[in-house]
């Protein structure tokens, strides 16, 4: 490693292309940590929009009225509002009206930190078009097959997870991978409440080293690699997924 | 009072069912027997189909009794695990589960909702398939089965809930004419074996060489029954004449 | 965004509409955001005594912010003109007979798709001069304009895909109708696929539009002065006081949903409509 390392060290003496977070160790773990916050923070998006998706999706089937009209209300509010203002509303707005704790070392800090803020702002977004989407895929589950599992003795909550859910769950994989796409680039927004992120990290580094053209497309390259890394991994489990049989 | 195998299995009195404006039953009364073979048939809209779905309470019903093993169906805190274990129903779009191969199908039921054992209920599951002349199918997804195969993956898995009486909807009416035999043939084994069946269907030769007793429907009543030497030759209502003149 | 499924057993599945308030109309929706906005910041926003009220100041501040508002609006339609315009080009590449062509338009295609705005718009901001050399003119290039730049280069993306994805799901009979008629691949085009794929494209491309006025808030943290900026600046000059956060906050919440709630109806109504003649 120390030789492509040195390779670049020497890139950039002999022709000016300077990118540290190869050669520099301090830099490199900056980035290394970026990429790591930006995957973790999807993760946590993926994993909570995913169950506001599932409980949402359940609460506009329900049979009172004022649960369907929140649930709907809670969609449009978050989708048609930019995610960018959300996100500084929970920071900023509803952070500071929370109480504060005593940190380790004696001070007063907020009880969620800005990543803590950035997962829910971003979760509660995300999780607004899953509930449309598990929602499509559960209207697309025939009421016929419904019924013969409810002729076997199947009670509701066995059929919601045993068929209904993985039915459903196939259908919408395209549509939910798309969103879950989506989710990944925008993590890039927890930048603006400083949480140390892909970008947050490339911006430290650039503003350290005034290399901004090399992280730029840096930047670029490393988010096409990580989507498509990502688009081809979903779409193998899309095959893998698909009932035998069927198309 | 306790029920015993003296007494009719399903017992309807009286049943009324509509679908809001629409009256589907209209006073309907028949007793099965155990191990009774009844074919129920009529023009379609008559009213079959919902006749057999109330006696597994998968419709339910505005007034009169249904009585399976002489427990109440058309009452809100009847056991409907209770009762789906005791009535078996096979779909005429069979409604298998697709994301679960044959013998998943078979097995799902009592693992799930019985909580047998799973190695026990494998064996059973593997010994239906093969009662079904299913072997080697054990492992195929529904796609990738012809729909007369389905069918019979459908009745397998009906079965392994060991039930007593197991209601037939039009069960050959979604398949191609060469794989209709092979659906008939399985019914017609299960009922050689004692068990009791009732049928709704369109296939009037083989209401005549399984059933034990025919019941004719019409707008929500039952309009003539009998058993199927009589019925077929000796029709008395002219709606029942009408009817069979133009299957026959 | 359609989904299509091949399952026989599945009921085709239709893309739940997001119409569906039981019983709301769409003016009851507008006070029920307005409601769910700003009910919660006037319940925290309880003015220490001697202050004006958050609602005050929020109403002293609302022109301006309006005005931010219309920047916002102004930049979107602007980079939705650009990015449509080359998108468009794009999109026609990557169904190019040459295979040159259609490769580098499908690369360019996705990876500005696979790009997030906000970097985009980064690389916009920092990699533009500040002013450009025509003919020994010197037109200044300020932020603003990098801005509209930097986002319309997603868009260009996203309607490059709308365009292929339209001309594909129409089926290959047309082309050969056509073909058959004798028109050149040019006419067939122009006479025949295009006009049919603009009802397949309008929704798509609305939905792609909200995106992108709700994406014009990026700029702010840019430094464009438009309406999220203005807001921040607001806020600093009132002190920092906290309980004006919420309502400033939601305030410029409610300007998108006002402005995009509508659009989304109109997309969705679009969707419905074409459905039936499809």
């Amino acid at each position: 490693m120390e030789m492509v390392y040195e390779w670049f060290r020497t890139l950039y003496q002999e022709t000016g292309i300077n990118l540290p977070f190869l050669y520099d160790e301090y830099d490199r773990n900056r980035m290394i940590d970026g990429l790591f916050t930006t995957i973790k923070l999807s993760l946590v998006c993926l994993f909570f929009s995913i169950i506001i998706g599932v409980i949402g999706a359940w609460l506009q089937g329900s049979s009172f009225k004022w649960t369907r009209r929140f649930v709907s209300v809670y969609i449009q509010l978050f989708r048609n509002t930019p995610p960018l203002v959300q996100l500084y509303f929970f920071y900023f707005a509803i952070g500071t009206l929370l109480p504060r704790v005593e940190n380790d070392w004696g001070g007063q800090s907020p009880i969620f930190g800005s990543f803590a803020w950035a997962a829910i702002s971003l979760s509660f977004f995300a999780g607004a078009f899953n509930v449309e989407i598990f929602r499509s895929g559960i209207e697309a589950v025939p009421k016929s097959t419904v019924e013969a599992a409810e002729a076997l003795g199947f009670s509701k909550l066995q059929i919601y997870r045993d068929i209904t859910l993985p039915l459903a769950f196939r259908v919408v994989l395209p549509a939910l991978n798309n969103n879950l796409v989506n989710l990944v680039k925008t993590t890039t927004l927890a930048y603006a409440i400083a949480v140390p992120e892909m970008l947050y990290e490339a911006n430290q580094i650039w503003s350290d080293n005034v290399n901004v053209t090399e992280m730029m497309v840096f930047l670029l390259l490393a988010y096409f690699v990580l989507v498509g890394i990502l688009v081809s991994g979903m779409n193998r489990w899309e095959r893998a997924m698909k009932i035998p049989g069927y198309g | 009072m306790s029920w015993t195998t003296a007494d009719p299995m399903v017992s309807l009195k009286d049943v009324h069912k509509s679908f809001g404006e629409l009256k589907v039953l209209n006073g309907v009364s028949l007793d099965v027997m155990k191990g009774d073979v009844i074919c129920i048939i009529g023009p379609s809209g008559s009213g079959k189909s919902t006749l057999i779905r109330c006696i597994n309470a998968l419709n339910d019903i505005q007034q009169g009794s249904i009585l399976v093993e002489g427990q109440e169906v058309n009452d809100p805190k009847v056991d409907k695990l209770e009762l789906r274990k005791k009535v078996g129903m096979v779909f005429q779009q069979y409604n298998l589960f697709p994301h679960k191969t044959a013998l998943q199908n078979v097995m799902m039921a009592p693992v799930r909702v019985l909580k047998q054992d799973k190695v026990k209920v494998e064996e059973v599951a593997r010994a239906l398939i093969k009662k079904v002349r299913l072997e080697g199918k054990e492992n195929a997804y529904p796609g990738e089965l012809s729909g007369g195969q389905q069918q019979r993956v459908a009745i397998a898995r009906s079965l392994a809930m060991q039930p007593d009486v197991i209601l037939f909807d039009e069960v050959t009416a979604a398949l191609d004419p060469e794989t209709v035999g092979e659906v008939l043939q399985t019914i017609k084994d299960l009922a050689e074996d004692g068990m009791t069946c009732i049928l709704v269907t369109h296939e009037m030769a083989f209401a005549r060489e399984v059933a034990d007793h025919i019941y004719f429907t019409d707008r929500g009543v039952i309009v003539e029954h009998g058993p199927p030497e009589t019925f077929f030759q000796n029709a008395q209502d002219p709606r029942t004449k009408e009817f069979l003149s133009q299957i026959l | 965004m359609k989904y299509e499924t091949d399952l026989p057993v599945m009921l085709p599945l239709k893309r739940h509409q997001s119409a569906p308030f039981p019983g709301l109309k769409s003016k009851h929706i507008l006070a029920v955001a307005l409601i769910a906005i700003i009910g919660p910041c006037v319940a925290f926003a309880q003015a220490p005594s001697g202050q004006e009220s958050p609602l005050t100041v929020l109403l002293n501040w609302a022109p301006l912010l309006l005005k931010g508002f219309i920047f916002n609006l102004i930049i979107s339609i602007s980079a939705m003109a650009f990015g449509t315009a080359i998108g468009a080009i794009l999109g026609l590449g990557q169904i190019s007979l040459i295979a040159a062509t259609r490769h580098s338009s499908w690369f360019v295609t996705q990876f500005f798709r696979n790009a997030p705005w906000l970097v985009l718009l980064f690389f916009a901001m920092f990699l533009l001069p500040f002013e450009i050399n025509v003919l020994g003119f010197k037109i200044p290039f300020p932020d603003w304009l990098k801005a509209i730049l930097g986002l319309s280069l997603p868009v260009m993306a996203n309607v490059s895909e709308i365009v292929r994805g339209a001309v594909r799901s129409l089926p290959s009979g047309q082309w050969e109708a056509a073909e058959s008629l004798a028109y050149t691949r040019m006419q067939t085009l122009w006479l025949i696929i295009l006009p049919q794929c603009v009802k397949r494209m309008l929704p798509p491309w609305m939905n792609l539009y909200s995106i992108l006025t709700m994406a014009t808030v990026l700029a702010s943290i840019v430094g464009v002065s438009e309406v999220m900026t203005l807001t921040g600046q607001a806020l600093a000059s009132e002190g920092g006081r906290p309980e004006l956060l919420a309502p400033f906050y939601g305030f410029v919440l409610l300007l998108f949903f006002i402005y995009c709630y509508p659009i989304a109806r109109f997309t969705v109504w679009l969707e419905k409509k074409y459905a039936v003649i499809n």
